[in-house]
């Protein structure tokens, strides 16, 4: 702090430090700190703030992990969530080892390239381009019937037009740290393990994973947080029976009138959020500051 | 090659024309849909070729007003994120590591916050000061978040800051602000404008956050999501065309730019 002082001066040090206070103190711990005050209290009538009934309690908490529907709901969302990450790195890993170790140059350039560009779209649009893939009559069931892989049309919303749209709209997330950890591996391992004799798969599980496991590490996490915070997938690609844990936080904030419910539970959303990539990280032994890159 | 590569090869293939498949099809269908007379946007069936939802979403006085209102707060979260980031890349770079990567933690700590939490703290925080959602909100929210990518970038061209420059300087004669005003500030311009680019697009295109602190304003992508729910037409087809189009462009003057403020010295 003294370094800043002494680089900048006195006027500019503290107008900066003023800042990051603002940032830091008002725009992030303040209202996460109220969030939970808000968590801990009954949601009372105007009349009875400040009253006997307004003492902080786990009731919310409680209400949730009693509330047989929405606690499904919840243990829904989490794995969900694990799916969609799993998902995408199935998905993303091969693209993400040849664009590392096989493309030429060029090559994986001009394919980077192409795979920001739908990600430069925002994620409503992205969403509601599977909105249109997925109805009912729409182009994927025009298809399938037209080939004769089905015999009338499938109902798409809900569990697996969630899934198709979150892998979607996180595969970046999960290829760019997956990428440069095998980047960073030396080609002349993977050629060692194959002139002695290990397979494919023996090559992958034994030199490339182990390698890229920071990386792995970092794309799941990003990808879980995202899909369980995730309001725009759910609520246009579901259906009524696959509801989203953040649909029923939004219910108790606009529907439901308790807020004070609501931001338990969305407390308890950021808790599990935390939990996942604090844990996930110190397994994998990487770096919170390696993972914002 | 022997005939186990070759089928690997092969795989890999077809798992490549898989991949992008998946990647512009959907993109693809909903652009193609907006030229479609159908009034369900799809290209099954194919019902005749028109412009006209171009003009009906021309027309649409609610988009122009939400859009009006996302290029409002885009302005004022570039106003605060700016100056905030580069604050806070600066205290950085002063720091010890052990204070450093403490602090670096918490600054990137909003990145890992899911968006709709953000938007609820605020939301709650401000309701207790008897302030209710609207653009005021939207853009402390949107901010509160954007302020990291605006540091990170920062952060990543001071690494490269010669600081024998800002000495050479304040030898030379110059008040700390002016070689604030005259050393680091053009250095870091590049990444200014970069940052400013990313904030933009980024509070455009935010929706999980936004949706809580909203109010009653109503930003472009929370207008398109009702759209979708309360009457889609093609007209929102040609709004997503337009919008990929323009963030085409956007993304491309980005990309220049921050290939440019990396290749500077």
């Amino acid at each position: 702090m003294s370094e800043l002082y002494r680089r900048f001066g006195s006027t500019l040090a503290t107008l900066f430090l003023a800042l990051i206070a603002i940032w830091l103190a008002g725009m992030v711990l303040a209202p996460n700190l109220m969030m939970i005050d808000y968590a801990l209290r009954p949601n009372l009538l105007p009349a009875e703030v400040g009253g006997p009934r307004d003492v902080y309690s786990l009731d919310n908490i409680l209400y949730l992990a009693n509330e047989s529907v929405h606690r499904a709901i919840f243990f829904k969302t989490v794995w969900a969530s694990a799916l969609v990450a799993f998902l995408t790195l199935v998905v993303c890993y091969p693209l993400a080892y040849w664009l590392a170790q096989r493309a030429t140059p060029n090559r994986a350039a001009v394919v980077l390239l192409a795979l920001t560009v739908p990600f430069w779209i925002n994620e409503v649009l992205r969403t509601l381009a599977w909105y249109i893939l997925l109805a009912f009559r729409g182009p994927l069931n025009a298809l399938l019937l037209s080939i004769g892989l089905i015999d009338r049309p499938v109902r798409w919303y809900g569990d697996v037009g969630v899934l198709a749209g979150m892998v979607y709209a996180y595969i970046l997330f999960m290829l760019f740290p997956i990428y440069n950890a095998i980047e960073s591996l030396d080609k002349s391992q993977i050629e060692a393990a194959r002139d002695l004799g290990a397979s494919v798969w023996r090559t992958h599980w034994r030199v490339v994973i182990p390698h890229a496991k920071a990386g792995i590490a970092t794309g799941c996490v990003f990808t879980f947080m995202l899909a369980a915070g995730s309001y725009v997938a759910p609520a246009l690609l579901g259906a009524p029976g696959s509801r989203w844990f953040t649909e029923i936080i939004y219910n108790w904030f606009f529907e439901g009138g308790d807020w004070n419910r609501g931001a338990a539970y969305a407390l308890v959303l950021l808790l599990l959020c935390l939990t996942v990539v604090l844990v996930t990280l110190r397994v994998a032994r990487v770096n919170l500051t390696d993972v914002a890159k | 090659m022997s005939a186990a590569d070759r089928i690997a090869r092969g795989l890999f293939g077809l798992y490549f024309a898989a991949f992008f498949i998946y990647l512009f099809a959907p993109l693809a269908i909903m652009v193609a849909a907006t030229f479609n007379t159908s009034r369900f946007p799809t290209i099954t069936p194919w019902q005749g070729t028109t412009l006209s939802w171009f003009n009906e979403l021309a027309a649409d006085t609610g988009m122009w007003q939400s859009l009006g209102t996302s290029i409002v707060v885009a302005f004022f979260v570039v106003a605060v994120a700016l100056p905030i980031g580069t604050a806070a890349a600066l205290m950085l770079t002063s720091l010890h590591a052990r204070a450093r990567s403490f602090l670096y933690a918490v600054m990137v700590s909003p990145l890992l916050t899911p968006g709709v939490v953000i938007g609820i703290a605020t939301l709650v925080l401000w309701r207790q000061l008897g302030v209710g959602g609207g653009v005021f909100l939207i853009v402390l929210a949107q901010a509160s978040f954007i302020i990291c990518y605006v540091m990170l970038m920062v952060a990543a061209r001071l690494q490269r800051f010669d600081r024998t420059q800002e000495e050479a300087a304040i030898g030379l004669g110059a008040s700390k602000f002016m070689m604030f005003r005259r050393v680091m500030l053009p250095f870091l311009k590049p990444a200014l404008i970069a940052a400013a680019f990313l904030a933009i697009l980024q509070s455009i295109e935010n929706y999980n956050t936004t949706l809580f602190v909203r109010g009653f304003d109503t930003p472009l992508t929370v207008y398109i999501a009702t759209k979708v729910r309360t009457g889609l037409t093609p007209a929102v087809n040609a709004l997503a065309l337009i919008m990929i189009a323009a963030t085409l462009i956007g993304a491309t003057v980005y990309e220049i730019v921050r290939r440019r403020s990396r290749n500077a010295s």
